[in-house]
């Protein structure tokens, strides 16, 4: 963003329609939240846009002042990778829902990481089909209970932040819908960097899926369980900020500093901006179980984005041309005679 | 040998080339075509080429084609060839029957092998009996002999000397049908500009074809072709996809909209993307997408974006885009779906022609989704009817489709490069600074003809949102209300019916007061206009109607064909457009001509099929 004096609020974006998802809903902060990054992103609500395929999550545009479109199912990625495209001076938010984005919509997702266009995509993964009324997801673990797998299910879900990766993503983050400071300074992040940016937000199903991430979100266990990571700073976590992530050989390990003769030194710096994405890669499928579930911004390389690169080219060509018109054009190039 | 001596005079000629599709027979026929335009013909080209890009050398599968019609009141390729190159015994056996009675063959004697005949399936090593061709009406010319001693001394191995046969056979059919062989050597330099060898060994090649025919078949007839008199103005050959292409960018600069395609390789449409990647230098942005689904949406996002926004595809396409086209309907975004319609269903005959796709275009998309159907008539009638899919998308705020086929799109005619005042202004339906300090909202309507007001990002105050969920009609916010829904279904009906204010009425052409009126729509057109105009020399007085609009008609069209007795609607399917009149027309009958075989009608087939019909009645 070339301009950031910040001179909105996030009522600006906001409009006068009443949000209708479910009371509870991890949905309603995180609009919230979204309303104040954008503030923060300081891109005037006339020059924004946000597009969403279907899905509970996928309401939000409904809720905002800027312009916007609810459209159809999975297809999100492509129709603002067109908006994007056409109009490379707007900032172009996704809002995608994990059935919408990795589901239906799989193949818009890899492809828009692929091409890194410059799109904000906020990923809302609550492990559920909510608006059907409760099916299983693609990110829905092995063995998941619901409607539509009343035996458990018996294939294993996507990871995103992995498909981000295999896809060459180079903007990856996480966060909670209820760890809102971390989240708003992440989707900041996101419009932040020029190219494809995925936001994975775990958010809570209240309906179908209650409680889905409160093992790794509630705040008896979430500083155990979890890390933020911070450009520049040591990976550290626990209550008392007392452990650590070391290389262990080509693995990582969670240490307590001053235990087995680990010392801060021994604990990793994070730097998202390191072009090699093995290191990314092993902090994203941290999983909460052996190793903490990395939260903030993970990866976040700079590279050519897709919509830059076809105005570059468009220009260079023009430029080399010099055509003024069709007709100018067709007479200087192609085969004609005159009667 | 051939007999006469005299040279013919005729009104046109059809050639038909024919060889492996390795052979470069399109090319042969494309300077022919050319030069003959040039020459002040009127041309027509029908390129007929494999599925397989190089199907096994010397196979009956493998032989590729390029018709041309070249003369005075040229509307189709011609029924039949008065002149067919075959460059070896396999093209000799697919295309002999495209030949006419009184035609005259060419072909490369040398290729008469045990092994092509073999390839070819032929029972003896004699094809010329073996196929009843009466000898005198066949030139066997030792093609690869020549060529050999030609460039004997250029230094080429044997691969680059054969890849200079098609130009012998060019060399050939020049000095046949008296065309000028500084003009081809001319093409020829301009397309090998970079390789002079190349240019070189071609010129031998032409000229030892010409001098070939001048020493040998002195005694053969000669053709000299009548010319027309054209409109004045800058003429170049153009294809239907070309055509189609630029139309679209002449949209664009007479909208002020910048021109975005979201597309997807497919046969027959992806030479309008390749065209319009090449665009780049006059400000187009040409997508290549990941499939099908994501040409049409990331066009949607651009038409949000204020852009002239086109998904260009084929029928196994629009089926894929359906859910997008019903999102553009419902939020009544301009937007172009060009249809290169081919032989179905599913993959079906991919290179191959039809008209099958009307009813997918009609009424392919879940919900009430009505849209603007058009159909272009010959390869440069793209051109205007890319620019009117362009002006109603644009001005009307729906989706369009435009159905071409790939008859159209890869036959080729002159045409003239309009002159900058040949099209009119197009005008974007914007909602106005006004209005959006008067409280503006997405679904107000211009109360003439229905149309929404377009606020594109960027603009101040003009924020909104739209999709796919139904909204009301006076708030335009989400509304799930019944007889809301009602009363919106009929309102975006009404929309694309009042296009019909805003469309040339129908012509009629032939015999206006004849009893019957032959009808047809899209590609068929040359094929019709000369059906019906031999049927009305042949003293079968017969009108025609042509269709260009399909959705919504043109306002006098049914008033006009329930003049006649006899409505007889010819298309390359079992009967579309037929079902369609019906359905306008109740208790009216109406009779068919149906061919679908992948391949155009032949004018005999239209009007063999209307004599039949009136003898019947």
């Amino acid at each position: 963003m070339e301009n950031n004096t910040n001179t909105f609020v996030a009522g600006d974006f906001k409009n006068e329609q009443t949000a209708r998802w479910c009371p509870g809903c991890g949905d309603h902060a995180i609009l919230n939240v979204l309303h104040k990054a954008m503030a923060e992103v300081g891109v005037a609500p006339k020059d924004t846009a946000v597009i969403s395929g279907i899905g509970c999550s996928s309401r939000l545009p409904y809720y905002m002042n800027t312009y916007g479109m609810h459209t159809i199912h999975g297809r999100a990625a492509a129709i603002a990778t067109g908006l994007k495209t056409a109009r490379p001076e707007l900032t172009v938010w996704q809002i995608s829902g994990d059935g919408d984005g990795l589901a239906i919509g799989g193949n818009h997702f890899i492809h828009a990481l692929r091409r890194n266009i410059d799109l904000n995509i906020l990923l809302f993964n609550n492990k559920i089909y909510g608006l059907t009324k409760g099916q299983y997801s693609p990110t829905s673990d092995r063995g998941f209970v619901s409607k539509s797998s009343p035996y458990g299910t018996t294939e294993d879900p996507f990871i995103p932040a992995e498909l981000v990766f295999g896809a060459r993503g180079k903007f990856f983050a996480r966060g909670f819908d209820i760890t809102l400071d971390t989240t708003r300074e992440i989707m900041v992040a996101a419009a932040r960097h020029k190219g494809a940016a995925v936001v994975e937000v775990l958010q809570n199903c209240v309906i179908f899926n209650h409680g889905i991430h409160t093992w790794l979100s509630d705040k008896e266990v979430r500083e155990e369980r979890t890390i933020t990571l911070r450009q520049g700073e040591k990976m550290l976590f626990g209550k008392d900020k007392n452990k650590g992530l070391v290389r262990d050989g080509f693995a990582l390990k969670a240490v307590t500093i001053g235990e087995d003769g680990y010392t801060i030194d021994d604990v990793l710096v994070h730097d998202a901006h390191t072009e090699d994405d093995m290191l990314h890669r092993q902090l994203a499928l941290m999983d909460g179980h052996e190793l903490p579930l990395a939260l903030g911004v993970i990866r976040d390389v700079e590279a050519p984005s897709y919509e830059s690169d076809v105005e570059a080219q468009v220009a260079e060509v023009k430029a080399k041309k010099g055509f003024t018109s069709l007709r100018d054009m067709i007479t200087r190039t192609a085969e004609t005679w005159t009667v | 040998m051939l007999q006469s001596t005299n040279v013919k005079t005729l009104d046109k000629v059809v050639v038909r080339f024919s060889g492996d599709s390795g052979d470069g027979m399109q090319l042969a026929g494309n300077i022919f075509s050319n030069v003959s335009a040039g020459e002040g013909n009127l041309i027509s080209t029908f390129p007929d080429y494999p599925a397989e890009i190089r199907a096994p050398q010397g196979s009956l599968s493998g032989v590729s084609g390029y018709q041309v019609s070249v003369g005075k009141d040229v509307h189709t390729p011609g029924d039949g060839a008065d002149v067919l190159v075959a460059m070896n015994p396999a093209a000799l056996k697919t295309n002999l029957k495209y030949l006419k009675p009184d035609g005259i063959i060419i072909c490369d004697g040398d290729s008469f092998t045990p092994a092509n005949l073999k390839k070819a399936l032929y029972a003896t090593d004699d094809p010329v009996t073996e196929l009843g061709i009466d000898p005198a009406r066949i030139m066997l010319v030792p093609m690869t002999t020549l060529l050999k001693n030609t460039l004997a001394d250029s230094g080429m191995d044997i691969k680059g000397i054969m890849k200079c046969k098609n130009m012998l056979a060019l060399g050939l059919i020049c000095w046949l049908l008296d065309r000028p062989v500084d003009k081809v050597l001319g093409k020829l330099k301009a397309k090998f500009a970079k390789k002079p060898a190349i240019y070189e060994a071609n010129e031998k090649v032409v000229r030892a074809g010409w001098d070939y025919g001048h020493n040998t078949h002195a005694s053969m007839p000669t053709y000299r072709i009548e010319t027309e008199a054209a409109i004045p103005g800058t003429y170049t050959d153009i294809n239907g996809n070309t055509a189609t292409a630029w139309g679209l960018i002449m949209a664009s600069e007479k909208s002020g909209r910048p021109l975005f395609l979201g597309s997807y390789p497919i046969t027959p449409a992806t030479d309008i993307l390749h065209e319009l990647a090449k665009r780049k230098d006059l400000g187009v942005k040409a997508c290549q997408m990941e499939d099908e689904i994501a040409g049409v949406c990331s066009a949607i996002g651009a038409s949000y974006g204020g852009h002239l926004a086109v998904t260009s595809t084929s029928g196994p396409g629009l089926a894929l885009k359906s859910e997008g086209i019903g999102l553009a309907v419902m939020a009544e975004l301009p937007l172009v779906i060009i249809d290169v319609q081919r032989g179905g269903p599913s993959t079906g005959l991919p290179t191959k022609t039809e008209q099958t796709d009307l009813m997918q275009a009609l009424y392919g998309r879940n919900g009430e989704s009505p849209l603007c159907v058009l159909a272009a008539a010959s390869p440069t009638d793209c051109f205007t009817m890319a620019f009117e899919a362009a002006r109603i998308a644009i001005e009307h705020m729906t989706p369009v489709i435009l159905l071409t086929d790939a008859f159209i799109a890869n036959g080729s005619s002159a045409w003239r490069i309009p002159e900058e005042n040949d099209f009119p202004t197009i005008k974007p339906h914007f909602v106005s600074a006004d209005q959006l300090e008067n409280g503006w909202k997405p679904y107000d309507r211009d109360p003439e003809n229905q149309v929404r007001y377009w606020s594109i990002p960027g603009m101040e105050k003009g924020m909104h949102r739209v999709g796919g969920l139904e909204k009301d009609f006076k708030t335009s916010v989400i509304s799930t209300d019944g007889p809301n829904h009602e009363h919106m279904v009929n309102v975006r009906r009404e929309k694309v019916a009042r296009i019909a204010d805003d469309i040339p009425e129908l012509h009629i052409q032939g015999d206006p007061s004849a009893k019957t009126i032959l009808v047809g729509w899209g590609g068929t057109y040359g094929h019709l206009l000369t059906a019906a105009t031999e049927l009305n020399k042949e003293g079968v007085p017969v009108a025609l109607a042509h269709f260009r609009y399909i959705n919504p008609l043109p306002k006098n069209a049914l008033e006009e064909l329930r003049k006649y007795d006899r409505i007889i609607v010819a298309e390359l399917n079992t009967g579309m457009f037929a079902d369609y009149l019906q359905m306008h027309l109740p208790g009216k009958e109406i009779l068919r001509i149906n061919k679908i075989e992948g391949q155009p009608f032949l004018v005999k087939e239209i009007t063999d099929g209307v004599k039949k019909h009136i003898a019947e009645a």
